[in-house]
């Protein structure tokens, strides 16, 4: 048994997509690319991929994650024709080499969809934890146009500052009051040509904080007339890797140009 | 110009097309409504569609379009199946639209936009032609609705040259008159031909400057399959209808419909749609053939489609294999009218539950596969495939016994003994399904209390029979309210009134009650009601489907949006009587509002089916058996397209018994032509 961990991102319209209907893309993508997918035991077995943190219905991500079982593949065939040797590729990914360009992750994001791309595809050693349990913080980028950015970045500002956030939701038929501030990570905003970007670190343990959370929290109505209105970015989750924060997979640094026009 | 490949037609963001996208409008709607995912199109097997065609006049467009949601309508193979020949055709394109939902439909209307394609996102009334699929009765305020959405009258006579043609087609244009009022054409049976000869007409139309609206419906009017209601005037006598004349000229008195004679020429769907948010009968669907000469006298797809026609086995082989691979789907249905009696069944049943090699050598398919038949007979051999396909992942089992005595049965000519029912669902309890659904209708001719408890009866006997094999077998069962298609043998029947259905569906549920492991489903009596009006109306009900969809009657289809009291209102403000239209038996000699259409099958034939039924005496299938002259064939020189000669596993109804009535079933008449039986609404 191999597992992959596979890093993809979510832009443009396919941002109207449940995290449900990107599930099911993956799995006929999967099975698609003519992955050895192992399949769960039982009455009705089920393809074993495992996903991360969900992603709203709306929002884009230029890192999303999931994991997906392999079962071991036979012996290379010499007659095959396939533009992917897909066993070479398994023992490149089991040696633990990033399977890059042309490779799987190529080969991935030619069966899905415009919009999901998959960036990286990499063998992870058994027992490592799953993205649901690791994924400490992730960091958003919010963009409001014809909004100036520094009222945003007061607003912001003016939230980070107060020692509590308070918020009240029903919770098992109840209601119950939660801090939202130490959840609240550090922030930053900056002007585009397509409004105010805020870009802002929220944590995930012990529950997510959701992205609309924050922006009522902000408590602007005077910049956010409708949150539908904002468009929200994930641009990062982050792990802690023996006290060091990083990525599930980290991509090579984009050149400062590239950034800017992914943003 | 050549066709693109599927490969070189992946969606692309709309700033790339060709002006006419209004995406950029739409999209910050998207974000403020339920589900947006079905607004986006993108799906795998998507066109995008070459506007640059350069026909004189520009290409013939098509925008295929069904009235109701994206989730009900997308799997539509009718629709996908025309989209892609139009495709094919050299001087023409094709894109998609469906009903948006209530929250988009106002915001579209709120910030003045149309309805639009889901590929190019590109306004409605920009097409030639809008082409919907009508396969409910209770979506025809939604077809209203989506004309005006479009931004085109209503009314088909308020049309000018620049609005585009509105077409329907699917199983409900049988009798297309109540809409008559809304549409310029009307397609009659298999459009896999037509479809290209009306491109054709309107390509010329288009090439000569787009002249006079009438001149081009005159000309389509011409085209066999083609019926334009202007072009027939309707007089009346009372209530009754006297006669639908033709007053154009050169078009025929009678519209016939069009049948593809060869299955296997058109393997279509060839990309079926993978679409990325969930919908109905999400899978792949592989037609293995059209039509069905059962003979069910209640079931009108049954009569309009025949005769059957079988894709070769080969053809069914290669659109399994290469349909899997390229979308990915761990489901193929294998779709018909009656799938157990396909010719080859056994040996596609056995390559696909992997006990056979495929006989093109195309190895092993991409992980479990799960195959579903939607219809089941109701027999041993029925499960014993089921069984063999559903190795991988197991779906659940329905039968359709739908009626719960074996002279209910008879009289509808579902041959189906009490036994048969037991043995497949003792088949089906021993091989380890808990629970199967059994589908029931109740109001049929000739039905006594006798009949609807039989339902009750055969379910808990249902239950005895799991009690051998299981702990708590479990019944699901789901009663609908018989009403009454055109080309049926029961269109003279009159439908039994909602008050009546509910007293049925109340017997029933009293029945039930001490049953333990039934569960009960049953449709609303009052939407049964509707469907029957409407299955049946004429051209007088146009003005109640407009009233009913000025007052906010859309998605009638949906329980939730049903509303009784518009249409019985809309009824009463015109003038017109539920019961007259609904509820009371027609005569022989009655004109009925499609006597000017036909189905190939002869009045004749009907007519003694009908004695037939109500002496309670079967006929058997034709497939296997000599011909009786429906006309379905002997009309258009066509013939079955059948493998085999003898049915699967033998016996005409797959299970070899008698059927002529038994001396000890006793007939039960009904009153023919005065009034309705049973209790009437008010």
């Amino acid at each position: 048994m191999t597992r992959l961990r596979v890093r993809y991102n979510k832009r443009g319209r396919v941002r109207f997509l449940s995290h449900r209907d990107v599930a099911r893309c993956l799995e006929r993508a999967v099975r698609r690319a003519g992955l050895p997918v192992a399949y769960s035991q039982g009455f009705s077995p089920r393809a074993r991929l495992h996903f991360g943190l969900a992603l709203s219905n709306g929002f884009e991500s230029d890192a999303e994650f999931f994991d997906v079982d392999l079962v071991d593949p036979g012996p290379a065939d010499p007659g095959s024709a396939d533009p992917v040797d897909l066993r070479s590729t398994m023992e490149r990914a089991v040696a633990g080499h990033l399977v890059g360009a042309g490779g799987l992750a190529e080969r991935l994001s030619s069966v899905l969809p415009d919009g999901i791309d998959v960036a990286a595809v990499v063998p992870i050693a058994a027992g490592t934890a799953s993205l649901q349990d690791s994924v400490e913080v992730c960091t958003w980028q919010f963009r409001l146009v014809e909004v100036p950015a520094d009222a945003l970045d007061a607003a912001a500002t003016r939230l980070l500052d107060r020692d509590r956030v308070e918020v009240t939701l029903i919770r098992k038929g109840k209601q119950v009051s939660e801090d939202l501030r130490p959840l609240l990570g550090e922030h930053s905003t900056r002007m585009s040509s397509e409004g105010a970007v805020l870009t802002i670190d929220l944590g995930t343990k012990p529950r997510s904080v959701r992205p609309v959370e924050f922006l009522a929290a902000l408590d602007a109505p005077e910049l956010i007339g409708n949150v539908a209105d904002v468009r929200v970015l994930r641009t990062h989750q982050w792990i802690n890797l023996d006290g060091q924060r990083c990525e599930p997979i980290s991509l090579p640094r984009p050149s400062t140009h590239a950034e800017e026009r992914a943003s | 110009m050549t066709v693109p490949t599927a490969a070189a037609q992946r969606f692309e963001p709309v700033r790339t097309e060709p002006s006419g996208s209004m995406w950029d409008q739409l999209e910050p709607l998207l974000a403020r409504v339920e589900k947006p995912a079905r607004y986006i199109g993108g799906e795998d097997g998507a066109v995008r569609p070459d506007w640059s065609r350069r026909a004189p006049g520009g290409p013939v467009s098509w925008l295929f379009t069904y009235p109701d949601t994206y989730e009900i309508g997308l799997p539509n193979q009718g629709l996908q199946i025309l989209a892609e020949i139009v495709t094919e055709h050299p001087d023409a394109v094709a894109e998609r639209a469906y009903a948006p939902w209530i929250d988009l439909e106002a915001e579209l209307r709120a910030h003045g936009l149309p309805l639009f394609s889901v590929e190019g996102h590109r306004p409605a009334a920009m097409f030639d032609l809008i082409g919907f699929n009508l396969s409910a009765e209770l979506t025809y305020t939604n077809l209203v609705n989506l004309i005006d959405l479009a931004g085109i009258p209503v009314r088909a006579a308020e049309r000018s040259e620049q609005h585009p043609l509105v077409c329907i087609g699917g199983h409900c244009t049988y009798n297309p008159e109540p809409v008559a009022d809304f549409v310029d054409l009307v397609v009659l049976g298999d459009g896999e031909e037509v479809v290209s000869e009306i491109t054709d007409v309107v390509l010329e139309w288009k090439a000569s400057g787009r002249g006079d609206r009438r001149e081009v419906l005159l000309a389509l009017a011409r085209v066999p399959g083609v019926y334009v209601p202007a072009a027939y005037e309707v007089s009346y006598d009372g209530p009754r209808l006297r006669s639908i004349e033709p007053i154009w000229p050169g078009v025929p008195a009678v519209v016939e419909k069009r049948t593809i004679a060869d299955l296997g020429a058109w393997p279509y769907p060839k990309n079926q749609l993978v679409p990325l948010t969930e919908v109905v009968h999400d899978r792949l669907n592989v037609e293995v053939f059209r039509g069905c000469t059962r003979g069910c006298r209640f079931c009108q797809a049954g009569m309009i489609t025949r005769p059957v026609r079988e894709r070769p086995a080969e053809q069914v082989r290669t659109m399994v294999a290469e349909g899997l691979r390229r979308t990915g789907y761990d489901e193929v249905a294998l779709t018909s009218l009656s799938t157990a009696d396909f010719s080859n069944i056994t040996d596609i049943v056995g390559e696909l539950a992997g006990n056979r090699p495929p006989a093109d050598g195309s190895g092993d398919l991409c992980g479990p596969v799960s195959v579903s038949l939607p219809s089941l007979r109701v027999d041993a051999f029925g499960v014993g495939i089921a069984a063999e396909l559903q190795k991988g992942r197991r779906s659940g089992l329905t039968f359709a016994p739908e009626a719960g005595t074996w002279r209910m049965r008879q009289v509808i000519n579902k041959l189906i003994r009490d036994e048969d029912l037991y043995g497949a669902v003792d088949s089906a309890y021993s091989q380890g399904w808990r629970r199967v659904k059994l589908y029931f209708l109740t109001g049929l001719p000739t039905e006594t209390d006798v009949d609807t408890l039989g339902i009750a009866e055969l379910a808990a006997n249902c239950i005895e029979v799991g009690r051998q094999h299981q702990r708590s077998p479990g019944v699901t069962v789901s009663v609908g309210g018989f009403v009454p298609k055109p080309f049926t043998p029961f269109q003279w029947f009159g439908q039994n009134t909602a008050v009546e259905l509910q007293r049925k569906i109340s017997l029933l549920r009293d029945a039930f009650r001490d049953v333990k492991g039934a569960q009960m489903k049953w449709h609303d009596p009052s939407a049964t009601q509707i469907e029957g009006l409407l299955s049946r109306g004429d051209r007088r009900l146009g003005p109640v489907i407009e009233s009913v969809w000025r007052r906010g009657g859309t998605f009638q289809e949906w329980s939730e949006h049903f509303r009784l009291d518009l249409w019985a209102d809309a009824m009463a403000e015109h003038g017109l009587s539920m019961d007259d239209y609904v509820h009371r038996h027609r005569t022989e000699d009655e004109v009925l509002p499609w006597s000017h259409l036909s189905a190939g099958l002869h009045h004749d034939f009907l007519w003694q089916d009908w004695r037939d039924a109500l002496a309670e005496v079967g006929l058997p299938d034709c497939r296997w058996t000599p011909c009786y002259d429906c006309g379905a064939c002997t009309g258009y020189g066509i013939e079955h397209v059948v493998a085999s000669a003898t049915p699967p596993a033998g016996g005409s109804q797959g299970t070899g018994q008698g059927l002529s009535w038994t001396p000890d079933s006793r007939p039960v008449p009904v009153e023919l032509g005065v009034g309705a039986r049973g209790r009437r609404s008010s």
